[in-house]
């Protein structure tokens, strides 16, 4: 065991940046990261024991104990929920006779919950041994329970709960694209290098200002323009640059990178290494979320086939000098990764607590370095921009907004899954296009965006009206907003916050307080004022995760008020309505063995 | 050194070397700016964002904020320390901070700054989290009810080896600090002291050591925090 | 009838600490019932508030169901409600008891204490009409009622409690002094 320790460690040179590469491989090996595991890496590593310990214990992927021989992750987003969630977790309990967050007392199996797993147009879903398995049912659930006790494989497992017209998009897999809509840019006609052989005969400059005049903006929510970006970066003198790809896709309700890096990998990869021949780079770290690990062969294939094309490498088209390849790095199970220097901290081994900037990334970023962050979307967009030109990009979209915009789409609708569609599509032709009726509310942007009401559905989707990192829930009138919606997205924030601010910190916690308060009726008409006021005491927070962890509720309160008016009952402002004397005395009342 | 810029604090011109944390800078300029996880001589962390200013109409931390040209400070706004009263009322609500059983109450920065903020009740609810009191090592202790989750201690403090005795572990609400078994063996007094002493809080504690000013005559019995610029 | 303002005070889960600070006025106690007329309070060993207050002093946050029946006919018969010390405002001390289960404390204290493993053989935690149940945990008094304001210390300082309640019952403006604003 020990040997095996050591040995993997070796093939990361000892270096203590690549603790989350170290830990995943010797979970993976030995099953969990026991003390004394930690112990053996920490001394190998030459660091404290609390050091490697502060890593192992901000990512929830990371096992201190066993958790079973399989060990099955449910997903519990909000659309999850939506179909029948809850059901297949009952299912899950009793055929394994455990409850959630318990392993059986043989070890065999572990049943665990975890947020959003990127599967929204397939739920409910769970990862099993790095594998995913969508569309469970309780029948399924006590299929998989009754073949892991048998000791079925993974991949027998799978094959018995697959359905007859499943059209898995791997390998190995039942996941399903799912891709509805295609647009000009992401899913379409592509042929992999032909960019990158157009790009030789440009100076990086001309790279970059073809970017800034295709004004293309990054992807992943914020909408950074990728041509200034790409801009500071070469203009920084260093021998040593990196371009990473985000692929960290955490944010509830979003799935499309899964999709483009399934259906489009080389895009993406073409894209990197754009990039980098823009800013002078030689190192790519695709920083791919843990719950996508299941893609790991297929992804390290697509690279070999990449490096044995010359589209990565050493001379890359056959340009002396032009050498750049790009690595897998996984992430370990935490939201706040998404955030670019989050994802940086954590690619170097470290818990993913956001940066103060500045420096920025961009002038100090992975090991200090120059390093360029873009969204997976982004660097698709790239490949076309170089391929068609700026021209053709900026004829698409709206006047601030260029380009295409890829889409997930889940909740109460018909065709959930992915579309590309234009900026400035309104909220109405997306959900008419999807299939939706009876909509009580879109949430834009996920859990950290805003929840729209039936009267703001003429907006549009556009960095200038409804920006978005691209996921749309939409909630039928039969759901209780607050109960399956808000509160889910609350204790999300308060799970993945990362502890380093104190509003954040405190705040995303005591707003879960306040909200069940609310829905159990208990709440009164103080308790939604002090949250309003708090919207301005989260906007000190560091990172977006802080700024937009009390949004949930926030963008509710001001857009479904009635919602929250019909929960306060309290009549009498003397009293608190948030005490209840009987619930106080219920604990005594069972120990003294009163009715 | 950098050479010598002039910037404006609430109007006031001032006067630091280009660079100069912007905490610093207004210390030197007999402007208090209130901190909590900053400590000098170890590198500011931006974490308990108790030093909010406006620069440049931009809310950042001053403590990670370097002076440079004709920068425009606000301070002391009714906004920021309105603000700077809630970073309080948070840190107070989400702990267990019962300051008559303190062996810091007198000396805590934490309720230093409640002091001159006037914080008679935290405007959040009292959460009563279970935390642990880690009692195991020779000569410290660690009460993690009062913690604040500053850092001080993991920044500011490392064995003769430069290797860490306190780091983080979990994350979010569950943040708590961790004292390496190894690493702290045999630690000095004095390194005891220094850890107790960087602790704003009395979340680390020397053993057998406490409550040894008597009231009226403790750090902030009489002066607010801040009060002697 | 009297212009005097009417007060009346309590301790709930507190240690009458506070009540103890208020007699530390010392002689201006006599200037103090000079403005206001004591209805329930220890002092007068009044036991049931007998006519509408102006102003209710309280000690001590709830830790039982009688603390809450208290606090309630305070709130309901006084105008003005004061959380005087820690314990009313944040539980104080007994408060410690909020992160540990209920049933772990009561075993602690009757069934695994030093003190109790001898005498109680019949392994009894009490319960009966005739005692107060204890609360799952001890709630700050606003937690309950809608309180006015707060008087930090532990106790407050006298001279805290003398200019506050001065203030309030001349209607003279108020400031907390830097020197008596305690936690301790």
């Amino acid at each position: 065991m020990k040997h095996d320790i050591t040995s993997i460690i070796k093939r990361y040179n000892d270096d203590p940046t690549r603790l989350m590469d170290i830990l995943i491989d010797v979970q993976s090996a030995l099953g969990y990261l026991s003390d004394s595991t930690i112990e053996q890496i920490a001394k190998i590593l030459d660091v404290s024991r609390v050091d490697v310990v502060q890593t192992v214990s901000f990512y929830h992927f990371f096992a201190r104990a066993p958790r079973g021989k399989y060990t099955v992750y449910l997903n519990d987003s909000v659309v999850a929920g939506f179909y029948g969630r809850e059901n297949v977790k009952e299912a899950f309990d009793a055929a394994a006779g455990i409850k959630f967050g318990e392993v059986t007392a043989d070890g065999l199996i572990g049943l665990f919950n975890t947020p959003c797993i990127g599967m929204n147009d397939q739920e409910p879903a769970a990862i099993i041994n790095e594998r995913i398995f969508t569309k469970l049912t309780p029948a399924k659930a006590r299929i998989l329970i009754s073949g892991m006790k048998a000791g079925k494989s993974i991949d027998q497992l799978m094959q018995e709960v697959l359905e007859s017209n499943a059209k898995p998009s791997l390998k190995n897999s039942m996941i399903e694209n799912n891709i509805i809509k295609k647009g000009a840019v992401i899913f379409s006609d592509y042929i992999p290098g032909s960019a990158l052989k157009k790009v030789l005969n440009l100076s990086s400059l001309e790279v970059i200002n073809i970017m800034k005049n295709a004004a293309l903006r990054g992807r992943g929510g914020a909408g950074f323009p990728t041509g200034m970006k790409w801009d500071v970066a070469r203009k920084i003198h260093s021998r040593t640059k990196y371009i990473f790809c985000n692929a960290d896709e955490g944010e509830p309700g979003t799935f499309k990178d899964r999709v483009i890096l399934t259906a489009m990998p080389k895009l993406v990869f073409e894209g990197m290494a754009l990039a980098a021949y823009a800013v002078g780079a030689r190192d790519g770290i695709f920083y791919l979320r843990n719950e996508y690990r299941y893609m790991r062969e297929y992804l390290e294939g697509v690279l070999k086939e990449m490096r044995a094309d010359r589209l990565l490498g050493t001379a890359i088209c056959g340009k002396k000098g032009f050498d750049f390849d790009v690595r897998i790095q996984f992430g370990a199970g935490a939201y706040v990764c998404g955030e670019e220097s989050a994802l940086i901290e954590s690619a170097e081994g470290k818990r993913g607590e956001p940066r103060d900037r500045p420096p920025f990334p961009v002038e100090k970023g992975y090991l200090q370095k120059p390093t360029v962050v873009n969204n997976v979307e982004t660097f698709g967009s790239v490949v076309r921009i170089i391929q068609n030109g700026a021209a053709w990009y900026n004829g698409m979209g709206t006047e601030h907004s260029k380009g295409t915009k890829v889409l997930s789409i889940s909740g109460d609708c018909a065709n959930p899954g992915i579309y590309e569609v234009e900026w400035g599509f309104s909220v109405n032709d997306i959900l008419k296009m999807a299939g939706a009726e009876d909509v009580q509310a879109v949430q834009i942007g996920g859990p950290s965006g805003s929840c729209i009401a039936p009267n703001e559905f003429g907006r549009i989707l556009a960095y200038e009206d409804l920006a978005t990192g691209g996921s749309l829930i939409i909630i039928g009138k039969n759901r209780d907003l607050l109960k399956d919606v808000v509160l889910n997205f609350q204790r999300f924030f308060a799970d993945e916050s990362c502890g380093s601010c104190v509003p954040c910190r405190a705040l995303t916690v005591v707003c879960v307080k306040l909200m069940e308060r609310v829905i159990e009726g208990k709440a009164a008409k103080t308790d939604l004022d002090d949250m309003i006021s708090w919207a301005e005491i989260m906007k000190k927070n560091r990172c977006g995760l802080g700024q937009t962890a009390m949004n949930p509720v926030i963008s509710t309160i001001k857009k479904f008020r009635e919602l929250y008016d019909k929960k306060i009952t309290a009549k009498d402002e003397r009293f608190n309505p948030g005490f209840d004397l009987k619930s106080a005395v219920s604990d005594y009342d069972a120990i003294v063995g009163e009715k | 050194m950098g050479t010598f810029v002039k910037f404006y604090i609430d109007g006031k011109e001032c006067i630091a070397r280009h660079g100069t944390q912007l905490v610093k800078a207004a210390c030197e300029n007999n402007i208090y700016i209130p901190t909590l996880c900053n400590y000098p001589g170890i590198p500011p962390k931006g974490a308990c964002r108790i030093c909010a200013v406006i620069v440049n109409d931009k809310a950042v931390t001053a403590c990670t904020t370097k002076v440079s040209e004709s920068i425009v400070v606000h301070n002391n706004t009714p906004e920021l320390e309105k603000f700077r009263k809630s970073v309080v009322e948070m840190l107070l609500s989400e702990g267990n901070h019962f300051c008559p059983s303190c062996e810091k109450s007198g000396t805590c920065e934490l309720q230093a700054l409640a002091y001159r903020y006037r914080v008679t009740v935290s405007g959040f609810p009292y959460m009563f989290p279970f935390r642990e009191i880690e009692a195991w090592h020779p000569k410290l202790m660690k009460d993690h009810n009062r913690c604040i989750q500053c850092k001080r201690c993991i920044r500011g403090i490392k064995n003769d080896q430069r290797k860490s005795i306190f780091a983080f572990g979990k994350r979010g609400t569950h943040v708590e600090i961790n004292i390496d078994h190894d690493a702290s063996e045999g630690i000095s007094d004095e390194l005891a002291q220094r850890s107790m002493d960087i602790c704003p809080v009395g979340a680390i504690l020397r053993k057998r050591k406490g409550f040894d000013v008597p009231i009226g005559r403790r750090k902030y019995d009489n002066k607010p925090i801040g009060s002697d610029l | 009838m009297t212009d005097k303002k009417i007060i009346a005070t309590i301790s709930l889960a507190g240690c009458f600490g506070c009540h103890m600070s208020l007699l530390d006025i010392d002689e201006r106690l006599l200037e103090f019932i000079e403005l206001v007329e004591f209805n329930r309070s220890p002092l007068t060993d009044i036991k049931k508030i007998t006519r509408e207050c102006d102003i209710g002093f309280i000690e001590g946050g709830c830790c039982n169901d009688e603390n809450v029946e208290n606090l309630i006919e305070f709130r309901k018969h006084c105008k003005v409600l004061i959380s005087v010390g820690e314990c009313a405002i944040m539980g104080g001390i007994p408060a410690i008891r909020n992160t540990i289960p209920l049933k772990e404390c009561l075993e602690e204290a009757y069934l695994n204490a030093s003190t109790t493993i001898k005498s109680n053989d019949k392994k009894i935690i009490p319960g009966d009409p005739d005692i107060p149940k204890i609360l799952d945990r001890v709630y700050p008094c606003h937690e309950v009622v809608k309180i006015d304001y707060f008087l930090p210390g532990c106790p407050p300082r006298a001279d805290l409690l003398w200019e506050f309640l001065y203030a309030l019952v001349t209607g003279k403006p108020f400031e907390f002094k830097y020197q008596t604003f305690k936690f301790d």
